[in-house]
């Protein structure tokens, strides 16, 4: 089995989706303790269907990197949720519902009205479930890949003791003179940059998956933020590792091996805990 | 100079006003406290005081060097907080944040100025305990060591017992005035009246008639005594904080039973007047029986037994 495993991390396509599913699952983790806990544990969800429907646009216009759509449209959407989400007249959840099934909506219409392609429910599966373009990576999607991961986790820390004040008290940050407006705003980037990298992974309808999965799981084992932000890291990694080695194994579809990992990994972590409650 | 100063101020959402023609001034070592029917625009005032929102008309004047982010603020709880994974010193430390400008990580001096308030609010041996698992009162302690890291200047607090029980609600106010004593200005939002009259040194009163006085004068008013003498009959189902509320209005009601039925029309006259005009003999004897009843608990649950019974006599006055 390991022969095997070795056989196939021959080719770079292999070794390019292990780094990249990696990074991926590293950034989204990190947010994720923080989204779940500001109550935007869907905003992955909407924010994919964002990407979606602009990589529908993308392909209209022919682009060959559609990231130059993608990355600001969905910038842009996640703003727009995370900076109404605390005062809006339409609340958080309805808000993104909206822009989420909108999105897509419109996404799959154009697609279908300026079809270029001649397998369209092939394109459309494989963006919503990401079956293949994690295989299908060119080097220079891996680089973009490594260098925004990096920008990210590098924000993260930088900002780890605001992120924490604003997600826990935004009125006493702000009262107390943090700028609590702005930290909202570099989350909402943040996270609009890892959905549309974990897009390439998981695809659209599953990336919620890794951004909530992982939080919820450490939130059962452990109490402090830091420790919790921590153990999400390291699970979402080793979730996002072992989820691609059965798939090539298994040969089952990438995604939703690893959101199945996740899952388990969840109910694991649900179970440790409660048995930890007990004593 | 008053650390904050506010003059005709109105407080509301958008255009919507909630509460105006609040002045008021708090210098450094005062004791106010905010008092008011539900609905008055309390939080209102006290979100526009944080700069968490705007006047709707008027001004707010900091002054003494009081610098914007050295506001201290205890919030009410917050749905978030309730299962929130953090320690409590994580907690406590975020409240040096504000001070420490562009620095992406706490400071030594942050980490002892820390550790310095969880002394001071009794937790350090809470230090890594979980936040969601701690009681109440434990919980107000660790917001008010995080309002100690961000000030030693002023000190907000919106409703700080509210929830507690009365045992853990007594020690809360102690450690309020405690901090008082040491010099913070405390501004105090509070249901509880009978606190307010206890151990705040001034009283502002919103809603329908804007009061804001000393508290011997606030006792004095007409405003004051109808206000007291509502809640105290509000709580009579709360038998467990009948002594501290009731002595202040028991005070009222020994000298004054008599008047008590026509207590409505003192609502609708104006108050400010009559603050000013206030007996003074009645104001001596008030001050020294409130203060009797917050240091005497055993006298204070006898007085309020004898109260209860007076208390009867004025609703049967009001029928």
């Amino acid at each position: 089995m390991i022969d095997k495993l070795f056989f196939y991390l021959q080719y770079p396509f292999v070794r390019y989706a292990m780094i990249v599913g990696v990074l991926v699952a590293l950034c989204s983790s990190l947010l994720g303790v923080t989204l779940v806990l500001k109550r935007f544990s869907y905003i992955g969800d909407g924010l994919s269907h964002v990407a979606f429907g602009a990589m529908a646009v993308a392909g209209i216009f022919g682009l060959s990197n559609n990231m130059i759509i993608v990355m600001p449209i969905t910038i842009l959407s996640a703003i727009l949720l995370l900076r109404t989400g605390q005062n809006a007249k339409i609340k958080g959840d309805a808000a993104i519902a909206m822009i989420s099934v909108g999105a897509l909506a419109f996404g799959y219409l154009l697609m279908n009205i300026f079809s270029t392609s001649s397998n369209l429910s092939g394109d459309v599966c494989s963006t919503l479930f990401g079956s293949t373009s994690i295989l299908t990576l060119r080097q220079s999607e891996v680089w973009l890949c490594i260098v925004l991961s990096f920008i990210v986790v590098i924000v993260f820390i930088l900002f780890y003791n605001r992120i924490f004040t604003v997600t826990f008290d935004e009125n006493f940050a702000k009262a107390t003179g943090t700028n609590s407006g702005a930290y909202n705003l570099i989350i909402a980037v943040i996270t609009a940059v890892i959905i549309v990298l974990a897009m390439n992974l998981v695809g659209s309808l599953l990336i919620s998956a890794l951004v909530i999965f992982p939080a919820l799981s450490a939130m059962k084992l452990f109490k402090s933020f830091k420790s919790v932000t921590i153990c999400s890291a390291v699970l979402s990694v080793i979730c996002a590792l072992s989820g691609m080695m059965i798939s090539i194994l298994a040969g089952t579809p990438v995604g939703s091996t690893i959101v199945a990992a996740d899952a388990i990994v969840f109910g694991v972590c649900c179970i440790i805990g409660m048995v930890k409650k007990g004593n | 100079m008053a650390l904050i100063a506010v003059n005709d101020l109105s407080v509301g959402y958008g255009s919507q006003i909630v509460a105006e023609n609040i002045n008021f001034k708090v210098e450094a070592g005062d004791y106010l406290c905010i008092v008011g029917e539900n609905g008055s625009g309390k939080s209102t005032l006290m979100k526009t005081l944080l700069n968490l929102q705007k006047p709707v008309k008027g001004e707010i004047i900091k002054g003494d060097g009081l610098k914007e982010n050295e506001i201290g603020y205890l919030p009410q709880h917050t749905d978030v907080q309730k299962d929130f994974p953090a320690s409590v010193k994580e907690i406590v430390l975020s409240g040096c944040l504000g001070r420490s400008g562009f620095k992406p990580f706490y400071t030594s001096a942050d980490k002892k100025l820390a550790s310095e308030n969880m002394e001071r609010m009794g937790i350090t041996d809470l230090a890594g305990r979980s936040y969601r698992e701690l009681s109440g009162g434990q919980q107000q302690r660790v917001l008010l060591a995080r309002a100690l890291c961000a000030t030693r200047k002023l000190l907000l607090l919106d409703e700080p017992v509210s929830g507690l029980d009365p045992k853990v609600t007594a020690e809360m106010y102690s450690l309020i005035a405690e901090l008082n004593k040491e010099g913070v200005s405390i501004i105090m939002i509070s249901h509880d009246i009978g606190a307010a009259v206890g151990y705040a040194d001034h009283i502002l009163h919103i809603g329908g008639n804007v009061f804001f006085g000393t508290r011997e004068e606030y006792l004095g008013s007409k405003l004051g005594r109808f206000f007291l003498m509502r809640q105290s009959r509000d709580d009579e189902s709360m038998p467990l904080f009948k002594p501290r509320k009731k002595n202040p209005y028991s005070i009222m009601m020994s000298e004054d039973s008599g008047t008590a039925g026509d207590s409505d029309a003192y609502a609708s006259e104006e108050t400010e007047a009559e603050a000013e005009a206030g007996n003074a003999s009645e104001e001596t004897s008030a001050e020294t029986a409130v203060e009797k009843a917050s240091e005497n608990g055993v006298n204070a649950e006898q007085d309020a037994d004898n109260d209860n019974k007076k208390n009867k006599e004025v609703k049967d006055n009001d029928r």
